[in-house]
């Protein structure tokens, strides 16, 4: 497959402190999650690739076409949602997208068209001729995701979208970029500092620490090979019939003090099975807890190395 | 498509030619610039002074028609020489440098305040196509009270006057054109330089004011203390001045530059230093706005 965006020794470094340093990586997924610490250069390593900050040294691809070279046509394919508040104050939702849809080089009439649909899209259809600085905070967020896709760009980079979100904004905006992502018409690099975004949303992951990659995953591949592990807490569950009944079901187990049972689920077996055999044998099940999520695994695994690499 | 379908769908039709982008931010801006009554009012009001300009240089060549209400030598009123294009340069760049300081201040500071450079910047659009975009708002508006005026006057007093004329004074045209893209780059990139590093738009139309007539002040204290002329460095109107005559007479010099833009024989200062003053303020607002325009902060 070929890669959406080449990291080829990439260093950015502000006066005498490297930020990026020599980052290497080929991705190639069709959602790629940027994740890491506050500080470990997220930001940055979007901003380089849309051409804000010139690298030190190395370089890197977007399709095929180096940053350092083709910084114009690179940027025609990109749509880039900021993390911070970014916006025109005095024009309306809709004359602002069309304006930066105009910028990307769409005609006046398509750019007023994509204007409407992307407000639409994103659920502002009501506010779209209310001036941007009148909106919340959510409002804006939906807005800055308007204006990132109005011009249909290839490759979208999304800094920090649930950011100031409730969690019903949250919910609507992970939607939206699953939604944009599963169409297939673009590529798209979110970076957060929250696993659960990146987890709903990105099927590979390059975790950034220090400005090293400290990791880097295909998420689908992990959660495909991760054994689906739960640990349970019974009241006469211990005994020979309900782990013998939760065996045949293909479940590995190995019995604790206290009743406690850990096992590993095969592929197709529901959590409603246990609770059913539980209830045929009488066994009260007290607790459930399922294993840490795996993306939370290999982002804690990254954090804890000693030198920032695995 | 309607824009009740709420999906998400690519882009595939044409794009515009990349170079014609940066007329994308005068048009809008123009838009907003239109809505207010109070500007549109000042800017006709800008054309009065050509419009009297022209009158006079028709009376001179009509002044039978005034004596049918008893006026007398109307043809002697005024002379249209090189003092007449000068001042009529002088006058309406006065109202450029007005007209600016309303303008400038709110073309780069909202866009820096609110994080827009970030938008502007993501797309194929370059920091220079930024800055030309914003400038073109101001050189447009203001080349249609300064130059285009000025050269319509120029044929109008050659209409009346013959070839010859024109022919001899082709300074006055050549004089008007490049004194008045001089005055108006200058204004455009101080104003444009004050908006992106000053946040409230009164106190960036105020500093226009400043450079103009303070820095003015600053230079005339330095020559009466020091007994020196260096201090006209520091006075744009007498740099700008100065490169007028230059202009409108070559080394034949014999007036003392425009209204509001004098350049007094008693302080002169080498040519060369009138068009470097002009040169480092141009340089040192580009270097302003270098700094500023970014797509990203830079947190060192």
């Amino acid at each position: 497959m070929d890669p959406v965006i080449e990291l080829d020794a990439l260093e950015v470094r502000f006066g005498n402190r490297a930020i990026l340093k020599k980052l290497k990586a080929s991705l190639t997924g069709r959602s790629i999650g940027l994740l890491g610490p506050n500080g470990a250069g997220k930001s940055t390593l979007i901003n380089t690739l849309l051409g804000f900050h010139k690298p030190s040294s190395g370089t890197a691809r977007i399709f095929g076409r180096d940053i350092r070279t083709h910084a114009r046509e690179v940027r025609s394919l990109i749509g880039y949602m900021p993390e911070n508040d970014a916006f025109i104050a005095s024009m309306s939702g809709v004359r602002s997208v069309r304006l930066m849809a105009e910028l990307a080089g769409l005609p006046p009439e398509h750019a007023l068209e994509r204007a409407h649909e992307a407000f639409f899209y994103v659920g502002l259809g009501e506010v779209r001729y209310r001036p941007v600085g009148t909106y919340s905070l959510g409002m804006k967020q939906m807005a800055k995701l308007a204006q990132a896709i109005a011009h249909g760009p290839k490759l979208l980079f999304l800094d920090e979208p649930t950011n100031g979100l409730d969690p019903p904004a949250r919910t609507r905006m992970i939607q939206l970029i699953q939604e944009i992502r599963d169409r297939g018409d673009l590529n798209l690099m979110l970076s957060s500092h929250l696993l659960r975004d990146v987890e709903e949303c990105c099927d590979q992951v390059l975790i950034l620490k220090d400005g090293n990659v400290a990791a880097f995953c295909n998420l689908e591949e992990e959660r495909r090979a991760n054994k689906r592990f739960l640990e349970i807490e019974t009241r006469g569950g211990v005994n020979g019939d309900f782990l013998g009944a939760i065996e045949q079901l293909g479940c590995e187990t190995a019995t604790g003090a206290q009743g406690r049972i850990k096992l590993i689920l095969p592929d197709g077996l529901e959590v409603r099975q246990l609770y059913e055999i539980a209830a045929k044998q009488d066994v009260q099940i007290r607790r459930l807890s399922h294993k840490r999520d795996s993306l939370e695994d290999i982002f804690l695994k990254a954090m804890e190395a000693a030198d920032g690499r695995l | 498509m309607a824009v009740y379908k709420k999906t998400y769908r690519p882009y595939d039709g044409g794009l515009t030619p990349s170079w014609s982008r940066f007329l994308v931010i005068p048009r809008y801006a123009f838009e907003d610039l239109h809505k207010s009554r109070f500007l549109t009012i000042f800017y006709i009001a800008s054309f009065l002074y050509p419009l009297i300009s022209a009158l006079l240089i028709y009376i001179e060549y009509n002044a039978s028609a005034l004596g049918i209400v008893g006026a007398r030598n109307a043809n002697q009123l005024i002379d249209i020489n090189v003092v007449f294009f000068l001042n009529f340069l002088g006058w309406q760049s006065m109202l450029c440098l007005f007209l600016a300081s309303f303008i400038g201040p709110g073309q780069i500071s909202p866009d820096v305040a609110n994080n827009a450079l970030s938008l502007y910047m993501a797309r194929p659009f370059s920091r220079v196509e930024y800055v030309l975009g914003k400038m073109s708002v101001m050189v447009m508006l203001l080349s249609l009270i300064t130059w285009v005026p000025g050269l319509l006057l120029f044929g109008l007093k050659g209409y009346f006057s013959g070839a010859q004329w024109m022919s001899d004074h082709w300074r006055y045209a050549s004089g008007v054109f490049f004194g008045a893209w001089i005055w108006i780059l200058i204004v455009s990139l101080l104003a444009l330089a004050l908006s992106a590093w000053v946040k409230w738009k009164p106190a960036a139309g105020g500093l226009m004011f400043g450079v103009f007539f303070v820095a003015a002040a600053f230079g005339a204290i330095i020559n009466g203390v020091q007994r020196t002329n260096w201090g006209s460095l520091f006075n744009v109107g007498y740099l700008v001045g100065s490169v007028w005559v230059q202009l409108f007479e070559g080394s034949n010099q014999t007036s003392t530059g425009a209204v509001f833009f004098r350049s007094p024989a008693d302080n002169a200062l080498p040519m060369w230093c009138s068009w470097f003053g002009l040169a480092l303020l141009c340089s040192v607002c580009l270097y302003m706005l270098a700094k500023k325009i970014r797509g990203a902060e830079v947190v060192r």
